[in-house]
């Protein structure tokens, strides 16, 4: 379709490497700006969702129905006073908000959102739709989601305050507990696809079974996709698990002593990191941008259906539940998940050998 | 351009380590080590192993050193003192034997660097894929890897042992 567009290019002086580059670069911008707005979008919803469930409006005033609303929380955010206790550790202190921040929106970076594309005939080859095409992309998102912590436990310790060093504390410690149950909810499931690689393994799910139900891996990984929520939830540090920020233990958590854009900063990140694991959610179990009654190049409405899905899954849970108990939550991680994660990928691995899937 | 990530890269590792011993708050000496081991994961994609570089980061960046930082923040260390602290370590008997194990370690990098000299390192894609990896581990290493399990596993044991409250 756009064929003679690239044609016309490259008659000028654009040659289909240069145009490839161009393309690769808007995407990246495309999607650091898509995080950010999807920010915004999800304080809205999160305020929507919340309002709903407690039988209110929510907010109304500012805006056709309160649309506005996540504009004006910015300002207010960016027009409020930086605060910096007297003890605090200066350099950590500013860098844990950024670091925080950095690594939310570097984990997205790898995450595949559509079939690979050659946007119409525009390009020579068809690129990936990823900021970053790694061959083991699904490593770098852990990697990178690991590194994650550090923002809020350095948070907690360089504040100096006994609330946001014991939310800082509980972070690391849940952090720690859930990340095995969640690596190995991930490695059931590169055993299923043979690849690290996120474009392969949503490619690996295309397809039906019997000619109706979708090859999507929750219905072969049930219990699979059971952990890695529940450890998705504990890794980005939301209710029912946000201890690290237990207002009413806490304070605040880890983010006590910030206030104006260091406190934005934590806000935008979990934001984000909530995105970032529907997305991978998406991408493992639910066949990313496969499904049934659309044509492939309208792949990204299923993509972004099915992870609007979860993120209200987030949030419906988060209004729902009660938090629990410190000690019951981490008995639950290590002697119920973790057990639970070793046997399905026991399980998976021996039918991977035996039926050769 | 490889080269000119590399130099990048190698310094800030070199320089990195050195900031960590140059702390005296303990706290930042484990940031640093942090960053020392991002630059060495960018070493190796460099070498053109993403494999090892992720698992760099993630046993030793993430796991590891969040344990650091964990044991760091609950005994609280104090900031080191330079007038108390140090000076009753640096008596003879331990300068001496420091000493000594500077001479081992110079002599040992020495030694290890004139093996190399001149010798690029061979970098082959199909040998740093995870299939090849995972290969090599069971099959030719699988003796050594066992081991290693085996050990751990043994540590992991005393630990806990260790750490058990004495029951009465």
């Amino acid at each position: 379709m756009l064929a003679p567009v690239a044609a016309w290019l490259g008659a000028h002086g654009v040659s289909p490497f240069m145009l490839r580059l161009i393309v690769q670069l808007g995407l990246i911008v495309a999607v650091f700006f898509a995080l950010q707005i999807s920010a915004a979008v999800l304080v809205y919803m999160e305020r929507k969702v919340a309002a709903l469930v407690q039988q209110r409006y929510g907010p109304y005033l500012v805006g056709p129905h309160g649309l506005m609303q996540p504009l004006a929380d910015i300002v207010k955010l960016m027009f409020k006073e930086e605060l910096r206790p007297k003890t605090a550790d200066t350099a950590l202190f500013y860098v844990a908000p950024v670091l925080s921040a950095v690594a939310a929106f570097a984990a997205f970076s790898v995450v595949p959102f559509g079939a690979d594309t050659t946007l119409f005939g525009l390009l020579d080859r068809p690129i990936h739709l990823a900021a970053a095409d790694v061959n083991v992309g699904l490593l770098v998102i852990f990697a990178i989601t690991s590194m994650g912590v550090y923002g809020i436990v350095l948070a907690g310790w360089a504040s100096n305050s006994k609330y946001s060093l014991l939310g800082g504390l509980r972070s690391s410690a849940q952090m720690i507990s859930y990340e095995l149950s969640y690596g190995l909810s991930f490695a059931a499931v590169i055993m299923l696809a043979g690849s690290l690689s996120l474009g392969h393994i949503v490619d690996a799910q295309a397809g039906y079974w019997f000619g109706v139900i979708p090859k999507w891996y929750i219905f072969i990984q049930p219990l699979g996709f059971f952990i890695f929520l529940t450890a998705g939830v504990a890794e980005t540090n939301r209710a029912p698990f946000d201890f690290p920020e237990a207002e009413q233990e806490l304070v605040a958590g880890y983010h006590t002593e910030y206030s104006s854009m260091s406190f934005a900063l934590f806000f935008l990140a979990e934001y984000v990191n909530m995105v970032t694991v529907s997305a991978v959610a998406t991408d493992l179990f639910l066949g990313g941008w496969h499904g049934p009654f659309l044509p492939e190049w309208l792949g990204g409405v299923w993509f972004f259906g099915k992870l609007f899905a979860i993120l209200f899954f987030y949030i419906w849970m988060r209004w729902t539940l009660p938090r629990y108990r410190y000690d019951q939550f981490m008995e639950f991680g290590w002697k119920y998940l973790l057990p639970a994660a070793v046997i399905n990928l026991l399980v998976t691995a021996a039918v991977v050998v035996y039926f050769g899937f | 351009m490889d080269a000119l990530f590399f130099w990048i890269l190698a310094a800030a590792a070199v320089v990195a380590s050195l900031l960590v011993i140059g702390q005296r708050n303990p706290m930042h000496s484990v940031m640093w080590l942090i960053v020392s081991f991002c630059a060495l994961s960018g070493l190796y994609v460099l070498l053109g192993a993403p494999f090892v570089a992720a698992i760099q980061i993630i046993i030793y960046a993430g796991a590891i050193m969040v344990l650091f930082l964990f044991v760091v923040m609950l005994l609280n260390v104090p900031t080191e003192t330079p007038t108390e602290g140090p000076r009753r370590l640096l008596t003879a008997g331990p300068r001496r034997f420091g000493a000594v194990l500077a001479v081992v370690l110079v002599a040992e990098l020495a030694w290890a660097l004139r093996r190399v000299q001149g010798a690029a390192m061979p970098v082959n894609a199909a040998e740093t894929s995870v299939h090849a990896i995972g290969l090599r581990l069971y099959r030719d290493y699988a003796f050594a890897f066992e081991a290693t399990s085996v050990l751990i596993l043994v540590a992991m044991v005393g630990a806990v042992i260790l750490a058990r409250r004495e029951s009465k």
